[in-house]
């Protein structure tokens, strides 16, 4: 069923590979039975910064899953024939993603016995509802437009005809997921590092260019490991978007920043000062902060000299630094800057400890899990024709 | 006839897993005997007919939670038109089954009901009278 | 006719979705049965604090340990995750823009009872994804703590900090314990309920009665003979960050 026998014969290393991250999934797993049984306490988590890592890997995450769209855009909107072979590998990574969402929110659940209340109590005026409601249905377009397109590539026949509105549906979709999880947060009135209009385009751009840098990584590392090569066209194609939309990202946070320097009211300008450079001797997220950065303005003269961009080891190591550079500003201080003053004004210390960790390791381990499998399929499906 | 000794083991597994709830009854003592419960002694009458309690008491606690908590219906209407508080810690246990342990507990400890988990959070009134003498 | 297997999934598979969307279209079209309805007559239930009385008495706890005792509040040792119901706080942290440099002067460290502002126009009750908070129509903003899954969107929604998770099981905490009210378990967020289960007795909430100077009073906001009123038309009082626009029904004379 779904092919999934293609992801039973493999090499020793691949076989090593998913035992590692079974191992993973597995530590995870008991971290989070003593989560269930103690509580939310094994986490950093407290009373000023009530959201944490979970929910910032939510939302990173998200943003990689909107991503595909990057790929299937051009593929279908443009004929961008180059981007052929590779769009199944963006939906599949959309479906990976958006399941590591959902785990990601699940984790952070107080009362997770309790999640189905959201469908037997819907609250339409809640942006949760809202993105569980597109959270969902993209899930559920992308699995079904990944299924029917490699199982028409298997059987050697055309995709059928409806799959390709179904595509195209799924443009919009990605858009509104990464929007309806910016209104999230951007609509709540005592949390003024959120409350701003430019949160949903600031998380399309970065998520534009974490995703695609992510599979650009993914398809060497395919190039490299398998038999199937996405091409140097379409390679340098996405090392082109990641420019852009590492450009644009970088430019709206600049925009933030200025709006609220220039304009100097106090309560707008203490997140980024306790992001940037600490607040009442609360410095701990000061080096992260500024790894990104630094990690962003190297990797935008890599992505911007046409020279550079088009070898291949400059491209991944430019893939990383965006990859690394987004996911501390995105998946770290977004959430935690966002908390921190809280609305009283206090600085609270929030250091995930190592079940919290541990905890996200073997979600992200599933994500890697769920993605070896369906690349594995991919790859033999194409190895067999 | 050489798959004798698997075939003989598979019986026997088959044979122990089928059997295993009687061995398992026989070693813990349970018998097909009910729950002997202690009925309360100050009241007579429950706020519905036993046979309803018996089979809906989780329902009719449901009603009232629901509505004491969203719907403001503090009092209940029992079938015989007396009137009730809608309160589980002073109604239900604080005026007829005070001893929670010989009611409550025993039936569901004898029917392996181990939830709901009520008792997280609703206070049993007498134990709080045995912690604070 | 012959269904292979993939087939069968996939008919069971659709078949399972279209039971499940029919029943959400049953529940978003039909009205929720435990919807909260009426309670009483259109009152909005409100407080007002004064703060001269309450800071000529630095060291009066009286409001807070009456809360704690009449609503099972957990003594939680570790400060970032304690549960507040009623607490003490500095005048420069609740009131952080109504100062000049002079007030701030005059009014620094003095401290002032804060609680849940039982909002007009909450902001907890607009995220919360399965209605376990909402407005009643006296103005309560009541919490279902059967019906919380945990998810803290409220607290992050709060502009004011009046919402507590329970980040362990706050049992152990408990000094001592009231049958009168059930305790919280672990995994759900609690705040200030205006002593809704004393109004429903016809008592006043438990900080306005343990009071010893008399500096919580406490009334209907709609009904402009009562004491509140009276207060408010006499005296000049401020709310907490007003221009939120949420509406607190906790006012301060200042």
């Amino acid at each position: 069923m779904f092919m999934l026998e293609k992801a039973m014969i493999g090499s020793r290393r691949y076989w090593g590979w998913l035992a590692f991250l079974l191992v993973l999934i597995a530590l995870g797993g008991v971290c989070y039975l003593r989560q269930l049984r103690y509580g939310l306490i094994v986490t950093g988590l407290s009373r000023d910064v009530t959201w944490g890592l979970y929910i910032a890997q939510f939302t990173f995450f998200v943003g990689v899953a909107a991503s595909a769209v990057m790929v299937v855009l051009p593929y279908y909107l443009h004929d961008v024939r180059q981007f052929q072979k590779i769009t199944i590998l963006g939906e599949l990574l959309a479906v990976s993603s958006v399941t590591m969402c959902m785990l990601f929110i699940l984790v952070d659940m107080g009362q997770p016995a309790r999640v189905l209340n959201v469908l037997r109590y819907p609250t339409l005026h809640s942006l949760m509802f809202w993105d569980m409601v597109s959270l969902g249905g993209y899930l559920a377009l992308n699995a079904v437009i990944s299924v029917v397109m490699l199982s028409a590539e298997r059987n050697g026949v055309p995709a059928p005809r409806w799959i390709k509105p179904v595509a195209i549906l799924s443009i919009p979709w990605a858009v509104s997921i990464h929007t309806v999880t910016a209104f999230l947060y951007s609509g709540l009135p005592g949390r003024t590092f959120w409350l701003t209009a430019i949160l949903a385009p600031r998380f399309l751009a970065s998520a534009f260019a974490s995703g695609p840098a992510l599979l650009i990584l993914l398809c060497l590392l395919l190039r490299r490991l398998t038999s199937f090569d996405a091409g140097q066209e379409a390679i340098r194609k996405l090392g082109v978007i990641v420019a852009y939309a590492m450009s644009i990202s970088v430019f709206f946070v600049l925009l933030e920043l200025f709006t609220v320097f220039y304009s100097r009211i106090p309560e707008e300008m203490e997140h980024f000062r306790f992001l940037f450079v600490g607040l009442e001797g609360q410095r701990h997220l000061v080096p992260w902060m500024w790894s990104s950065v630094a990690a962003a303005s190297v990797a935008l003269v890599l992505l911007l000299v046409p020279r550079l961009r088009e070898r291949d080891t400059v491209l991944a190591a430019a893939s990383v630094l965006v990859f690394v550079s987004l996911w501390i500003e995105k998946g770290l201080g977004l959430i935690v800057g966002g908390f921190v003053p809280s609305p009283l004004g206090s600085v609270t210390r929030y250091s995930p400890t190592a079940p919290e960790w541990t905890i996200v390791l073997g979600v992200w381990a599933i994500g890697a899990l769920m993605i070896t499998v369906f690349y594995k399929i991919t790859v033999s499906v194409r190895e067999v024709r | 006839m050489r798959d004798r000794v698997p075939i003989a083991i598979g019986l026997l597994l088959f044979v122990s897993m089928v059997t295993f709830p009687v061995w398992h009854a026989a070693y813990a003592k349970t018998t097909a005997v009910g729950p002997r419960l202690k009925l309360p002694e100050r009241q007579k009458a429950c706020v519905a007919p036993v046979a309803f309690m018996r089979a809906s008491h989780m329902k009719l606690l449901t009603d009232w939670r629901e509505g004491a908590v969203r719907s403001d219906r503090l009092t209940y209407t029992a079938y015989d038109g007396k009137k009730y508080r809608v309160n589980l810690s002073s109604t239900c246990l604080g005026e007829c089954h005070t001893n929670k342990k010989e009611f409550c507990d025993r039936c569901h400890q004898y029917a392996a009901v181990s939830g709901p988990y009520c008792w997280d959070c609703h206070v049993d009134p007498t134990s709080v009278a045995r912690r604070t003498p | 006719m012959k269904i292979t297997r993939k087939e069968f999934l996939c008919i069971a598979g659709l078949a399972a979705a279209g039971a499940g969307a029919a029943k959400a279209v049953q529940t978003i079209g039909g009205a929720d049965p435990a919807a909260p309805q009426a309670s009483g007559a259109a009152k909005r239930w409100g407080m007002v604090i004064d703060f001269q009385k309450c800071r000529a008495d630095r060291d009066c706890d009286d409001c807070l340990n009456a809360c704690r005792a009449a609503h099972n509040v957990p003594d939680i040792p570790e400060r970032e995750r304690e549960v507040k119901w009623v607490w003490k706080e500095r005048y420069e942290k609740v009131f952080p823009f109504q100062q000049t440099d002079y007030t701030r002067r005059a009014f620094e460290g003095h401290v002032l009872p804060i609680l849940c502002n039982q909002c007009a126009n909450p902001a907890c009750v607009r995220v919360c994804p399965t209605a376990a908070t909402w407005k009643r129509e006296d103005g309560i903003v009541m919490m279902d703590w059967h019906r919380c899954i945990g998810c803290r969107y409220c607290m992050a929604a709060c502009p004011y900090g009046s919402r507590s998770f329970n980040w362990s099981d706050p049992r152990p905490h408990i000094g001592k314990l009231t049958s009168e009210f059930p305790t919280r378990t672990k995994g759900v967020v609690e705040k200030c309920n205006f002593c809704e289960e004393r109004l429903a007795n016809g008592r006043v909430p438990a900080c306005v009665e343990a009071c010893r100077r008399k500096a919580i009073v406490f009334g209907d906001l709609n009904d402009e003979k009562s004491t509140v009123r009276q207060l408010l038309r006499a005296r000049y009082s401020i709310q907490r960050t007003p221009e939120l626009g949420t509406g607190p029904s906790v006012f301060y004379l200042i």
